[in-house]
Formats: structure tokens, C-alpha cells, sequence
């Protein structure tokens, strides 16, 4: 028997990490433009950036709902608990969505669209980040509400997690532009990216640990589980390789090691924390929406994921190779 | 004074969604007449017809931007501030409003680009396809969110189990008794608002005589449409009202500002209620004609306020306003379509200049009906989210606070300011620069997101940067 709730649980993992990768590198272009060699290296930067951004946001609308359809209990639990960090993330999304549609209209006002550009990214991952680190100390709950306070979410761990997340984001952003772009932006994406990396690194073992003393039922599950270790073995290697290739001069393969870096780090928070979506007392099952409510959304969901899959394949396709001013976005 | 949280998420969510609901509602009737005019275009090969849906489209393409800017925040409101509603009607209101965000992705996904970038570059049989999708996406879209509401406000097809709505018939839940009336209502609306905005700004051009025969042919369109739709409306409305009359008498009553149970009711035109002493002020009525309305019989039953407890009461002052002011722009919107077929016998449709400068005038005015209608139906089912079984009280966030809602209150009204601001600013300035404007010829690979379906500039110095 397939158990319905286990492949909820999928999807939304997947979504989540979708949106992460994805929206990742457009709000780490958005994180690293304040520190652009020039207004060109910006057109570019945007222009990178500008036919996708906007698709990579609706695996967040996508994930939103998704929750609220298939685990009520982490759409319930996690909204409240971290109330002023969504609304700081929503407010920044917003401010750079409208920051992206109307730089390129803009002459006099660019700067005030630069900035916002920035902080609406920057702002945006902190929180994300943040949620990450809330999510690894866990919710205090009565039954099935949240019974914790206004700012439980905000400790010294969520704001190392927080700066973690920007840094990593800046690195996607930083890589994804030494794909898609050439001349001086790249040169200073090249001469960044090992600086960001080192900086991710820190963070990776400070977070890594710091959790055991947080979560100790974490720490024991990877002394128990012995093929986890793969994990960050991976990570480890996906860190090498992202070193050799930028050291080498490579284009692509810099944002693919960084994409690999997430991919190991995302499986292996998931897997010290497996089943437990809302930590540390309930379960995806505890969590889970009931069974006929889940198969009627899944039917849709099934349909439209792989829609959502080729559509923006076709998007990066068509957008493919270095970026240019002339035949991109005005 | 004590920060009430329950009053601060009322009234957040009531600047939310009715800030996020002017664009919708707007967009859903646009779609709707650009794909008209595609139709005729395709089947008349009159260019006129593409001039006119070609300037449309542009404007459809900012404000079906913004709308989805100010979307994102409705699918996390609930969870922020009404985590115990969430929680108990999720197995209703998460596929619900899954669904919506899925049709309205895939249309998104798969049409309006092709919609926005496609002409001449598709054949015109599939550009036409396209808009016909948009349309039908924006009404299923809207179908999908009138459903949770409706169910919010005549649950069905469920039972209670611990607290939680679990559905049992997902038939009797999706078409709950008061889905229908509501769905054309809204319906209507968006065809309304659409209407008298492209009338409003066809009419502006003309007042000022630019690009006469494409503008002359916009106006004429929408008045025709108009002098359909807003009579049906009043048919509708009163349909709809019939409705909430069967199952939600105390809003019927609040609406109407009856306090005690009638034979033979007046239909008051102007009051000031007051719920403190259960009475009205300076009451100004019609007699009999309530009954009539809503029972078809000169004296017919007509329930009063005071028959809910005190506690199941909704403020009736907000609800008796909202419903006249809806009412009342509603009349006029069928005047100025009566209006309008008066000067299009007379030959002067276009050049009627009180008519004209009138009609531009007007335009904020659908907006402000459908809002007011919002606030109707909503503050008039208080103090219930969900209708009978859950009171706005029991729905709230536990651990949320006065002063966390106030926060966020104040910065979402600061955020919707901003944005607000530069798309209405943006969208007059693509309106001042007109259809006439020059076009620059677009690239093949040119993005294809909404607001680049507009070359308009920003602001002044845009284009002399570019250079």
C-alpha cells in the first residue's frame, strides 16, 4: 500500500527545494547588486535574471497553498510562530517584484529601484533562512496550536542560519553569473564566488555544530543511521569541486557544484528531522490533512507540476547563453 | 488603551483583500472583452478591432501584475492571523484554493504569453485561442475563490469531527446553496467594471479628440454591453438577495436596518442605525416595499436584527451603508447606460461632452460598488467565518497579540502604498501616452512577463538614459 501522506511529503519537499534553488540565484543576484562593478554589470545582472524570476516565485504560492492543503498542522503552527519574519519576507518579495518591473522603465528613480531591488532580496532570504533555523529548534505547541511567543524565532541560531541562507543565495547568484554573463561582471563574479563559498563554509560548520546542542534527538539519529554520512560527504565534495572549477575558470560547472552543495545540505536537514515536520512533537502524519482531501488536491497537483516543469525548461531554454542588453528585457 | 487583536486581523484583512480585490475584478472582465474583441477581429479581419485590443492588453498586462503581487499575500494571511480556522476548514479551503492558484498559474504558464507577445508571431487562430483561455482562466480563477467564500458563508458537505470540518460530499460542498447567485454576481461585476472603465477612458480620449474612430468604437461596445449588464445586475442582486434572505436572515435585516420582525416591512432609503439602543434615526423609508422585495408580498414576513442573540449580531450601521452605497452606484451605473443609448439615438454618443467628462468620472465608481458589496456580504455575516459553526473569535491565531497585528497592519498598509502608488501612476502614464503612441518593435526573444507588454516609460528620463 502507498501511503498518500508520504507522498504529500514528497512533493512538497520538492517544491520547497525547487523554490529554493530557484528563486535562490534570482534573490542572490538582488543581494549581490549593491556591490555591482557599474550600472551595466546591473542591466545585466537584471536582464539575467529578469525572464524567470517571476515563474521561480510561484513554487512559493505553489508551496503556500500546498501546505495549507495537505498539512494544515505546518501551515497552522508556522505562520503565527514566525508571524513578523513572513511578513518581512513578503514585504521584501514585494518590493523587489515591483523594484524588477519598473527599474527598466525607470531613469531618474533607478536608484531608488536599485536599493529596493536589494533589500527585498536580501531581506527576503534572511527570513527564509530564518525559517530554516526555526525549523531545526523546533515550535512550542499546546495540542495543535502554536503556544510560543512573538519572537521565539528570532535567537542568535535563526540569525546564523539567516546570514547562512543570504550567503548561499549570494553564492547561486554569484555562479549563475558567471554562467550567463561575460567581460567585467564576470570577472568580478569569479573574483567573488570564493570569498562567498568560504563564508557559506563557516557557516555550514558553525549551524552543523550548534544543532546537536539544539536537537539532540538530530544528533542521535545520524549516529544510528551510518549511510547519512553520505550526505555531507557530498556536500563535502560538491565544496571541492565548486573550488577547483572556479580556480580553473570553468563557466557552468561553478553553479552546478553550488546547486549540488544545496542538494546534499536540503537532504540532510530533512533526514535528521524525518518524520517530524512540525519539531519536535508532531509527525507529518500527526500533521497531515484528512485522507480525501489530500487525494482530491492531488489529482490537480499531479497534473500541473509536470506542466509547471516543462514550461520553465522551455523558459531557460529559450533564454539560454550569455545575456545581452540589446535582445533581452527592456 | 488595550490592542484588540481580533478587531486589528479584521481590519487587516479587510484592507487586504479588498485592496488585492479591485485588481481581479478588473482583469476578470477585461480578459473577458479583449477576448470579444479578438473573436470579432479574427471573424471581421477589421483592424480597428486589434488597434483597440492591442491598447487594452497592455493595461490588462500591468494590472494582472499587480493583482498577483497583492495575491501573494492573501494565500499567508490565514495562517498568520486565523491559524484556527486554517487548521479546521483545511480539508475544505486547501484544495479550494490550491486549485485557484493552479488554474490561474496555468494560464499564466500557458497563455498569457502567448496573449501578450504572441500576435504575428502565432497564427491568428491560436492568438485567438489564447485570449480565450486567459478569459475562461481569470473566470475559473474567480470560480475556485467564490466557492470558498459561498462555503464559508452556507457550509455544506461536511461534518465536524474534534473541531475540524472534514467533507463528506465534495459535490454538495463545491456547490453550496449560496455559490451560484454569488458566482454571476461577481460575475457581473467584473463585466461591470470592465465596462465602465474602457467607457470611462474611451470617453477621455474623445473629450479630448484623440484617436476618434478607435475610442468612438471602444465607447460604443461598452455601452451596449452596459445597457445589458446593468439591468441584469439589479435582476441578479436581487436574485442573490433572495438568497441570503433564506439563509442568512439577521444579514438581510442588518442590511436592511430592520431591528424588529415585520409584516409588511419599508424599504428604508436613508437611516442611521444604531445598535446600541436597537434603533434607527432619522428613518426615511418606503412603506411595504421590503416585504415586497424580499417576500414578494405586500405583507410579508421581514426578520428583524433582534432576533439573533446580542452576541450573533453584525455591525449594522457598516452593513445597512455598504449595501446602500453598492445600491446606489448600481442605479447609477444603470442611468448612465440609459444615458448612453439616449445620446447614441441622438447621434452624439461621442460627442456629448457632459456625457463624456461624466462618464470619465464614474470610473472609480464600479470599484467602489464591488468593494462596498464586499463589505455587505462580509461584515454582514459577522461574527461568523464560518457561517453558523465558527465565530471570527474562535478562528483567530492563539498566540497572536495586539501589537504584533498592529505591526503588521501598519506595514502592510505602508507596502500597498508603495506598490499601490507606482502601478496606478504607471498605469495613467500608459493611459496619457494613449493607443496613438509609438511603438517599438519587439524582439523575438523578448521576456514574456506582464508589465513588458508596455514600452511606456516610468518616468521622464527613462527613454533619454536608454540613449
Amino acid at each position: 500500500m502507498f501511503d498518500l501522506t508520504v507522498i504529500w511529503a514528497v512533493i512538497v519537499a520538492f517544491g520547497i527545494f525547487m523554490y529554493v534553488l530557484l528563486d535562490g540565484f534570482d534573490l542572490g543576484v538582488g543581494i549581490l547588486f549593491p556591490f555591482a562593478p557599474g550600472e551595466t554589470s546591473r542591466d545585466y545582472m537584471m536582464n539575467s535574471v529578469a525572464p524567470v524570476w517571476d515563474g521561480n516565485e510561484t513554487w512559493l504560492v505553489l508551496g503556500g497553498t500546498g501546505l495549507l492543503g495537505a498539512f494544515p498542522l505546518v501551515y497552522s503552527v508556522y505562520l503565527p510562530a514566525l508571524y513578523l519574519g513572513v511578513f518581512l519576507m513578503l514585504a521584501g518579495l514585494i518590493f523587489r517584484g515591483v523594484a524588477f518591473e519598473f527599474r527598466f522603465k525607470a531613469g531618474r528613480s533607478k536608484g531608488l529601484w536599485n536599493r529596493a531591488f536589494f533589500l527585498g532580496s536580501a531581506v527576503a532570504a534572511f527570513a527564509q533562512g530564518a525559517v530554516v533555523g526555526a525549523y531545526i529548534q523546533g515550535f512550542e505547541t499546546a495540542g495543535l496550536t502554536y503556544a510560543g511567543g512573538a519572537l521565539d524565532w528570532l535567537t542568535p541560531f535563526t540569525v546564523l542560519t539567516g546570514v547562512g541562507l543570504v550567503l548561499g543565495y549570494a553564492l547561486l547568484g554569484a555562479t549563475w553569473l558567471i554562467l550567463k554573463t561575460e567581460g567585467e561582471t564576470q570577472a568580478w563574479a569569479y573574483r567573488l564566488a570564493p570569498r562567498l563559498l568560504a563564508g557559506v563554509v563557516a557557516v555550514f560548520v558553525a549551524v552543523s555544530l550548534v544543532t546537536p546542542l539544539i536537537d539532540p534527538r538530530a544528533f542521535e539519529r545520524w549516529f544510528e543511521i551510518s549511510w547519512l554520512w553520505l550526505l555531507p560527504l557530498g556536500a563535502g565534495l560538491a565544496i571541492l569541486k565548486l573550488w577547483q572549477s572556479l580556480r580553473k575558470g570553468y563557466e557552468g560547472q561553478p553553479f552546478l557544484a553550488t546547486m549540488a552543495i544545496f542538494v546534499f545540505t536540503y537532504a540532510g536537514l530533512l533526514m535528521s528531522k524525518w518524520p517530524y515536520v512540525v519539531p519536535p512533537d508532531h509527525t507529518i502524519w500527526d500533521a497531515a490533512s484528512s485522507p480525501n482531501a489530500q487525494l482530491f488536491l492531488i489529482l490537480g497537483v499531479l497534473f500541473v507540476i509536470p506542466v509547471i516543469i516543462a514550461y520553465s525548461a522551455w523558459t531557460y531554454w529559450v533564454f539560454r547563453g550569455k545575456v545581452s542588453l540589446e535582445e533581452g528585457y527592456h | 488603551m488595550e490592542l484588540d487583536p481580533l478587531l486589528l486581523s479584521r481590519i487587516q484583512f479587510a484592507f487586504v483583500v479588498s485592496f488585492h480585490a479591485i485588481f481581479p475584478v478588473f482583469t476578470i472582465g477585461l480578459a473577458a472583452y479583449i477576448a470579444y474583441l479578438e473573436g470579432r477581429l479574427y471573424r471581421t479581419g477589421d483592424k480597428i478591432y486589434e488597434q483597440i485590443s492591442l491598447f487594452w492588453t497592455k493595461i490588462f498586462a500591468v494590472v494582472f501584475g499587480m493583482g498577483v503581487v497583492s495575491g501573494l499575500v492573501m494565500s499567508f494571511q490565514f495562517g498568520t492571523n486565523w491559524s484556527n480556522f486554517s487548521y479546521a476548514t483545511a480539508n475544505f479551503l486547501g484544495p479550494v484554493l490550491s486549485y485557484e492558484v493552479i488554474t490561474a498559474f496555468f494560464l499564466e504558464a500557458a497563455f498569457l504569453g502567448v496573449l501578450l507577445f504572441g500576435r504575428g508571431k502565432v497564427p491568428q487562430g491560436a492568438h485567438l485561442f489564447a485570449a480565450l483561455m486567459v478569459s475562461l482562466g481569470t473566470f475559473l480563477s474567480s470560480f475556485w475563490i467564490l466557492v470558498a467564500n459561498s462555503w464559508m458563508q452556507t457550509p455544506a458537505g461536511f461534518e465536524l469531527q474534534e473541531g475540524v470540518f472534514r467533507i463528506t460530499d465534495w459535490a454538495a460542498a463545491i456547490f453550496n446553496p449560496s455559490f451560484v447567485p454569488r458566482f454571476f454576481h461577481m460575475g457581473l461585476a467584473s463585466l461591470l467594471t470592465a465596462g465602465f472603465v474602457v467607457a470611462g477612458v474611451s470617453a477621455w480620449y474623445l473629450a479630448r479628440g484623440r484617436a476618434r474612430e478607435m475610442n468612438r468604437k471602444a465607447l460604443s461596445m461598452a455601452m451596449w454591453m452596459l445597457l445589458f449588464a446593468a439591468p441584469a445586475q439589479l435582476l441578479m442582486g436581487d436574485y442573490h438577495g433572495l438568497n441570503t434572505f433564506e439563509h442568512q436572515p439577521t444579514k438581510v435585516a442588518a442590511m436592511e436596518g430592520h431591528w424588529e420582525t415585520k409584516q409588511g416591512a419599508p424599504l428604508l432609503l436613508f437611516a442611521i442605525p444604531d445598535s446600541e439602543n436597537e434603533t434607527n434615526h432619522f428613518e426615511v423609508g418606503i412603506p411595504h416595499l421590503a416585504s415586497l422585495i424580499l417576500t414578494h408580498e405586500w405583507n410579508g414576513t421581514v426578520h428583524g436584527v433582534t432576533e439573533a442573540p446580542k452576541a450573533e449580531r453584525p455591525p449594522v450601521g457598516i452593513t445597512f451603508w455598504a449595501f446602500r452605497i453598492m445600491v446606489g452606484l448600481g442605479t447609477l451605473m444603470i442611468l448612465f447606460a440609459l444615458w448612453g443609448l439616449w445620446t447614441r439615438m441622438r447621434g452624439n454618443l461621442d460627442r456629448d461632452r457632459t456625457f463624456l467628462r461624466g462618464l470619465s468620472w464614474f470610473i472609480p465608481a464600479p470599484f467602489v460598488a464591488v468593494v462596498a458589496g464586499w463589505f455587505t456580504t462580509e461584515t454582514g455575516r459577522a461574527p461568523w467565518l464560518v457561517y453558523g459553526e465558527m465565530t471570527q473569535a474562535q478562528g483567530l491565531t492563539p498566540s497572536l497579540t495586539g501589537g504584533m497585528a498592529l505591526t503588521t497592519l501598519i506595514g502592510y498598509i505602508a507596502v500597498y502604498a508603495v506598490v499601490f502608488t507606482a502601478g496606478v501612476y504607471y498605469v495613467t502614464r500608459i493611459v496619457r501616452a494613449g493607443p496613438d503612441a509609438e511603438e517599438h518593435v519587439e524582439e523575438p526573444q523578448h521576456a514574456k512577463r506582464p508589465l513588458s507588454a508596455s514600452d511606456t516609460p516610468f518616468d521622464n528620463d527613462a527613454l533619454g538614459a536608454k540613449n
